[in-house]
């Protein structure tokens, strides 16, 4: 199946509260095609987490036309369109890392072979082999949300949606988990759709960068990275880097203008 | 060993008032019987016979341990003076009846949390249930099965498992609504039904609300048995010992049965402390 993965137009999402419509997105027009690395990036309340759970089906827009796959978005998530990763891990403590991956794949009616042989993949994808049989607090923050990740990918989705998935760790973590996701990326052709508020991890990671700005969540900027798929950690030293990150903060820069 | 001395300390200060109270309140019968047989009581006669009457107003500490010792050992358990006896009979519709409302608890608590029309039309009568005194429906729900010819453990039972289904019912909805919304949507994510969200998600996330609420009903069922037997013809259970002491001035079998109570109560307590431990440990929860 060709064509984009995820398709809006004219998205837009209006929450009613006591104190009056937030509109937390509006007139959001985006395509992702297929094997793209997304990032949305901008300040808090831009709107970057709404538009990746409108995305999952988490959330329904109430303006303008938005499909995943083709379909609608609670169609695609009914599908098991994509797996989506959270800030935090999100482990189940009474599981071990083997058996919080296999989670989803008992919930969906995985076959407990087809279960042990795809736990040991993905496992390995996230470079965790041989950490199957520990429980989560046994392992560093960076290690659980890399089972978090194995845990996204257990089931074979196309599409993985991250919401901050390393904002809560440490820079150097950090750095080795964005080399380690863009060899994933890479490897697997996934189409990723990736929330931040780090404009080196956006530039250094994205093959598209979103940026977004607040009151009302809109987009500001598109930019196509015009660097190699192939990056190492260097490649952030490059003029070519340098300039696009440059752009990425004039779109900040001009969001945050407007109020 | 740092942990008993407080506890040891407060009991010690209990144990002296308890004696002073004795003193002080079976005094004046001391000094009446005396008076009639135009005798005079010394302090010494006073303290010994105080504390060694057969019908204290309140008897002393020792008479009452002396009370549970004789009820438990002085005469095969399986005698009707025995204190063991009675206490099985009253721990077994108190296990019944925790059963019984437990279940019943978790399954409205299930269902309330599934449920709005549920939520909105079993939770007030549940609240309503409570705020009736047990000791007025007791008798009822007694001489209602009796009539039915049913006897014995059951009306116990249901009357125990009244009183316990309440505070689980409660900590459950609670516990049942209070896992993570992350945790939540990563199960919508997953398309998982509301069955498999509450097998792997929500049930194993009320575990220490429904320990909890399980300490309080576990307490509330034994004093929903002992209700329970005080109008049943006052033939078997602690409750009865209660009242046919009450009955023939026995203080020192009411207090002993009392005792025992308590005593039932702080073991079926420490067991689900200590199944609450183990279980919450394994699983990575205990705080």
């Amino acid at each position: 199946m060709d064509g984009p993965v995820v398709q809006a137009h004219a998205v837009g999402l209006t929450f009613q509260t006591a104190d009056g419509p937030v509109h937390a997105l509006k007139d959001v027009d985006l395509t992702i095609r297929r094997g793209d690395f997304v990032s949305f990036i901008g300040p808090s309340g831009c709107g970057k987490t709404t538009f990746l759970r409108c995305i999952a089906g988490l959330e329904t827009p109430t303006a303008g036309r938005l499909t995943v796959n083709g379909m609608t978005p609670d169609d695609a998530r009914r599908a098991r369109a994509y797996g989506y990763v959270f800030q935090a891990p999100g482990l189940y403590p009474w599981r071990t890392i083997a058996g919080n991956i296999a989670l989803p794949l008992e919930i969906m009616g995985f076959a407990r072979a087809d279960r042990a042989q795809r736990v040991a993949r993905v496992l390995d994808l996230v470079d965790l082999a041989g950490f199957g049989g520990k429980y989560p607090w046994q392992l560093s923050g960076g290690m659980q949300q890399r089972a978090s990740i194995a845990r996204a990918l257990s089931f074979d989705a196309d599409i993985l949606l991250m919401d901050e998935p390393f904002g809560a760790l440490d820079e150097i973590v950090r750095d080795r988990l964005n080399e380690a996701l863009l060899a994933l990326w890479d490897k697997t052709g996934k189409t990723i759709g990736f929330v931040t508020h780090s404009i080196p991890e956006a530039v250094y990671l994205s093959t598209r960068i979103v940026v977004m700005s607040p009151r009302p969540g809109r987009i500001a900027d598109i930019i196509d990275s015009p660097l190699p798929r192939q990056r190492p950690l260097e490649i952030r030293d490059t003029p070519e880097f340098i300039a696009v990150a440059h752009r990425v903060r004039e779109g900040l820069r001009a969001g945050h203008s407007y109020d | 060993m740092r942990r008993a001395v407080p506890v040891l300390a407060v009991l010690a200060a209990i144990v002296v008032a308890w004696y002073l109270a004795a003193v002080w309140m079976n005094a004046p019968w001391v000094r009446d019987q005396a008076a009639r047989a135009g005798a005079t009581v010394t302090t010494g006669d006073l303290l010994r016979q105080t504390m060694t009457l057969e019908r204290p107003v309140l008897p002393a500490p020792h008479q009452v341990a002396a009370g549970v010792w004789q009820g438990v050992t002085g005469q095969p358990i399986t005698s009707k003076r025995s204190l063991v006896w009675h206490g099985w009979v009253t721990l077994s519709a108190t296990l019944a009846g925790f059963a019984i409302g437990s279940l019943a608890g978790i399954l409205l608590a299930v269902g309330i949390v599934h449920s709005r029309v549920m939520d909105m039309s079993i939770m007030p009568w549940a609240v309503a249930s409570q705020t009736v005194p047990i000791l007025a429906i007791a008798p009822m729900v007694i001489v209602v099965f009796a009539s039915a010819g049913i006897t014995g453990l059951l009306p116990k039972a249901l009357i125990s498992a009244w009183l316990s289904f309440f505070p689980v019912l409660v900590g459950m909805v609670k516990g049942l609504r209070a896992s993570d919304a992350m945790q939540l949507d990563l199960m919508r994510s997953w398309n998982a039904n509301e069955a498999r969200i509450l097998r792997h998600l929500r049930l194993p996330a009320s575990l220490p609300y429904l320990f909890a609420s399980l300490k309080v009903a576990v307490a509330a069922a034994l004093v929903g048995t002992i209700v329970g037997e005080l109008p049943a013809g006052a033939a078997q259970g602690l409750g009865a010992r209660l009242l046919s002491g009450s009955y023939y001035g026995q203080t020192v079998q009411i207090w002993a049965a009392l005792f025992a109570a308590a005593i039932l109560a702080a073991a079926l307590v420490w067991l689900i402390g200590l199944a609450e431990r183990l279980i919450l440990r394994r699983m990575g929860l205990a705080a």
